[in-house]
C-alpha cells in the first residue's frame, strides 16, 4: 500500500460528513404517521377475509388445510357436512368453525397459499389494535365478507377509503401462479363484490402503481441510493431530468384531482 | 493598556475601598440574566441537536410541542420532574445524590470567565458583558471541567451497578487522558496572550480576547498559533465533552447508558442538562480562545451598539454547536484503545510539541531552530522504535526466515 492511499484510508472518516450534509437537501423517508399515511404494497399481508363465490356460496369447505400449514398455529377450523335444504357452500362440507387469533398470527401467508378454493385471502389491513385478548380471536362471522363482498369493519379497526377495494384475491409469493409465463394471465375464480378481478403487474413493469399510489414512495427512496445503485433510467442527468418531469407531471395530476372533487 | 483597561473598567479586584452597593447590583443582574439565558439556550440547544440530527438522517425529527418542536425539551424536562426518583438500593445515597450536583454546577460555573461582549455603560456604571474577569481566568475552567469529571466517576461508582460503574471508569480514564493536550495548547495561547500585551503572562479571558482584537481575522489565535492548537482543542474538548465520537462513558451499545444508567427522574435531567451545558459553554470557549471571542467589525448604530459584539460572539458560537451536532450525526464511536491512542500518542504529543516551539520561538531566534532540530530529530527516533514489530507480518510472506524459520514457531 502506497503513502497516498494509507493517508486516504485514515482520512476516510471525513466522507460521512458529506454524507449527512447530503441528507439534508433530500425529502424525508418518513411520514407523520398518524396524520399522513403511505399508499400500502400491493401485496402487503394484513388482516385475513373469507371470502363468497358470486353467487353468494362460501368457499371455504373445511378441509383444515390452512390450520395444518400454519406456524403459528393460530387458526381453528372445524368442518361439518353441508345442510341438504340450504347448502352453505358448494361442495359437501363447509367450516362451521372458523377462528384465526390475531394474537398468534404472523401473517406469513401461508394459509392463502395453502387453501385450495381461495377461500382464505389477506387484506392489507394492518391497524386493528384490539384491547382485550377476546377480541383479538376473529370468528368466522368477523372474517366472512358481508352480502356485498366487501370485509365487516369491526369498531377497533382503522379501513381507510379505498381499503377494501384490495381485500381479496389469491396472490402468490412469487410470480402470477408462480410461473413468469403466465403474466397477465386471470388465475382465479370469480368472488362476490368483484366477479373476476384482473392480474396483478407481475414481476416485469409497475402496471401496480397506478392502483396503489406507491411510485411516490419508491421515487423517494431512489433519491437515497448512490447513484450507482439505481435503475439505469434513473441515473446520471437524464435521472434528474425525468425525476423533474414525473414531479410536474404529479402536481398537474394532483392539481386536475383536487378540481374533479370540486 | 493594562493600567488604562483597569482604569476604565474600575477594576479593583481586592475592593480595597469597600462594595458599592451598584457593584453588587451589577453583579446579581449579570448572574441571573446568564443563568437564565444559559437555561434558555441548553433548551434550544437539545432541540436543535434532535432537529439537526434528523435531518441528516432523512427523518422529520421533534415537531409536536409548539413551533416546529421547539418547545420539545421543555415539555421533556417536566415530565422528567414528575417522573419518580428512583435511588438504587445498592446505591451509596448521599454521593448518588451528590453526583448529579457535582455535574451541573461546575458545567454553570464555567460560563462565568466567557467574555460575551464588549463594555457596556449604562447611567454612568461601566461593566463588562462577562460574568465574572478573574486574574485565573482560563485555569478556572481548566479546574470546573476536572470537577465535573468527579460527577461522572462518583455517579458511576455510587450507583452499586456493573455497567454505570464500566462507564465510569472510561470517563475518568479518557477525561484525564485528555485534559493534558487540552492544557498544552491553552499554553500556547497564554503564551502569546503574555507577549503581545502589557498585561503580562494573564490568565484573564478578558486579556486573551483583547489581545485579539486588532484585525479581523488575522490576528486571532486561531491564525496566531498556527491552527494547529485549534485542532487540538477541539478533539481534546469533545473527548471531554464525552460528546460522540468520543461518547464511551454513555455507549448505549454497549454499556446501557453508561454512568448515568442507574439515574431517573430529574436527576438524569440533571446530568443531560450539564452535557449540553457543557457543549454550548466549550464553543464559546473555543470562541473566546482561537476566534477572538466577541471581536468583529462593529458599526455605531444608536444606542445598540454594544449589540453588534455580542452578536459576533453569538454568530461564532452557534458555528460551533452546528459543528458538534455534524460530528456526532457523521462519525462513528471510536474503539476504547483507538481513543487512548489518540490521546496518548498523537494529541499529547503533538501539542506538547507545538507548545516547545512556539515558547522557543518567543525566547529567540535560535531556540527555535534548536527546539525544531531536537524535535525532528527525537520524532524521527521515536517514530523508528515505534516501527519495530510493526513490519512482521512483511517477514512472515518473505523468503527471509526469522530465528523460528519461515513460518514462526508452532
Amino acid at each position: 500500500m502506497n503513502l497516498r492511499d494509507d493517508v486516504r484510508g485514515r482520512l476516510s472518516f471525513l466522507g460521512g460528513f458529506k454524507v449527512t450534509l447530503r441528507q439534508m437537501t433530500r425529502p424525508r423517508v418518513t411520514a407523520q404517521y398518524p396524520l399522513e399515511k403511505k399508499p400500502k404494497p400491493i401485496r402487503l399481508h394484513g388482516r385475513h377475509v373469507l371470502n363468497r363465490y358470486e353467487d353468494g356460496m362460501e368457499k371455504c369447505i373445511g378441509c383444515e388445510l390452512c390450520a395444518g400449514v400454519c406456524p403459528a398455529d393460530c387458526i381453528y377450523v372445524r368442518g361439518a357436512d353441508n345442510p341438504r335444504d340450504e347448502p352453505v357452500s358448494p361442495g359437501e362440507r363447509y367450516g362451521y368453525v372458523y377462528e384465526i387469533n390475531y394474537l398468534r398470527c404472523i401473517h406469513c401467508d401461508m394459509c392463502v397459499e395453502a387453501c385450495p378454493t381461495e377461500a382464505i385471502t389477506e387484506s392489507k389491513l394492518f391497524e386493528f389494535s384490539f384491547t382485550n385478548r377476546a377480541d383479538a380471536v376473529y370468528t368466522r362471522d368477523e372474517l366472512l365478507v358481508d352480502d356485498e363482498g366487501r370485509p365487516r369493519q369491526l369498531p377497533w379497526e382503522d379501513w381507510r377509503e379505498g381499503d377494501d377495494l384490495h381485500t381479496s384475491a389469491w396472490m402468490r409469493a412469487t410470480s402470477p401462479s408462480g410461473d413468469a409465463s403466465y403474466e397477465g394471465r386471470v388465475q382465479w375464480s370469480g368472488e362476490l363484490g368483484y366477479g373476476v378481478r384482473a392480474p396483478e403487474g407481475g414481476q416485469s413493469g409497475r402496471r401496480d402503481d397506478e392502483a396503489t399510489g406507491i411510485r411516490e414512495i419508491r421515487d423517494v427512496y431512489q433519491l437515497h441510493l448512490d447513484d450507482a445503485d439505481r435503475p439505469p433510467d434513473a441515473q446520471g442527468y437524464r435521472g434528474a431530468s425525468n425525476r423533474a418531469r414525473a414531479k410536474v407531471a404529479l402536481r398537474r395530476g394532483a392539481i386536475a384531482h383536487r378540481r374533479g372533487k370540486r | 493598556m493594562a493600567g488604562v483597561l483597569s482604569h476604565a473598567l474600575a477594576l479593583d479586584p481586592l475592593y480595597s475601598h469597600g462594595v458599592h452597593w451598584v457593584e453588587l447590583l451589577v453583579v446579581v443582574v449579570k448572574v441571573v440574566v446568564a443563568f437564565s439565558a444559559l437555561i434558555l439556550s441548553v433548551m434550544l440547544m437539545v432541540w436543535f441537536e434532535r432537529k439537526l440530527v434528523s435531518d441528516m438522517q432523512a427523518r422529520i425529527g421533534p415537531n409536536r410541542a409548539g413551533p416546529w418542536g421547539m418547545m420539545q425539551t421543555l415539555a421533556d424536562g417536566i415530565k422528567l420532574f414528575f417522573k419518580e426518583d428512583l435511588l438504587p438500593d445498592r446505591s451509596d445515597r448521599f454521593v448518588f445524590k451528590l453526583a448529579a450536583y457535582l455535574s451541573i454546577v461546575p458545567a454553570f460555573l464555567a460560563f462565568a470567565i466567557v467574555p460575551v461582549g464588549g463594555l457596556v455603560t449604562i447611567a454612568g456604571h461601566t461593566f463588562e458583558l462577562q460574568v465574572a474577569d478573574p486574574p485565573i481566568g482560563i485555569l478556572f475552567l481548566l479546574a470546573m471541567s476536572s470537577v465535573s469529571v468527579y460527577g461522572v466517576m462518583l455517579a458511576g461508582w455510587s450507583s452499586g451497578s456493573k455497567y454505570p460503574l464500566l462507564g465510569s471508569v472510561r470517563a475518568s480514564a479518557q477525561m484525564i487522558s485528555y485534559e493534558a493536550a487540552l492544557g498544552m495548547s491553552v499554553i500556547v495561547v497564554i503564551l502569546l496572550t503574555a507577549t503581545t500585551t502589557n498585561i503580562v503572562g494573564s490568565l484573564s479571558t478578558r486579556a486573551i480576547v483583547n489581545s485579539q482584537s486588532h484585525t479581523f481575522f488575522a490576528s486571532w489565535n486561531l491564525i496566531r498559533t498556527g491552527i494547529v492548537p485549534f485542532v487540538l482543542f477541539l478533539v481534546a474538548i469533545t473527548a471531554e465533552l464525552q460528546r460522540p465520537p468520543f461518547d464511551l462513558a454513555e455507549a448505549d451499545t454497549e454499556i446501557v447508558g453508561g454512568f448515568n444508567t442507574e439515574y431517573s427522574s430529574i436527576r438524569f435531567g440533571m446530568f443531560f442538562m450539564a452535557e449540553f451545558m457543557n457543549v454550548i459553554t466549550m464553543s464559546a470557549v473555543i470562541v473566546t480562545l482561537f476566534f477572538g471571542g466577541p471581536d468583529g467589525p462593529t458599526a455605531h448604530v444608536f444606542v445598540l451598539s454594544w449589540l453588534i459584539p455580542v452578536l459576533w460572539f453569538l454568530g461564532k458560537t452557534f458555528v460551533f454547536l452546528f459543528l458538534y451536532v455534524w460530528i456526532r450525526a457523521a462519525l462513528p464511536r471510536l474503539r476504547y484503545d483507538q481513543l487512548m491512542n489518540l490521546g496518548w500518542k498523537v494529541l499529547i504529543p503533538a501539542s506538547l510539541a507545538w507548545a516547545l516551539v512556539v515558547a522557543a520561538a518567543i525566547v529567540g531566534r535560535w531556540w527555535f531552530v534548536g527546539v525544531i532540530a531536537g524535535l525532528v530529530l527525537g520524532g524521527a527516533l521515536l517514530a523508528r522504535s515505534l516501527f519495530v514489530g510493526t513490519t512482521r507480518g512483511d517477514l512472515i510472506g518473505s523468503s527471509t526466515s526469522g530465528p523460528f524459520g519461515v513460518r514462526g514457531p508452532r
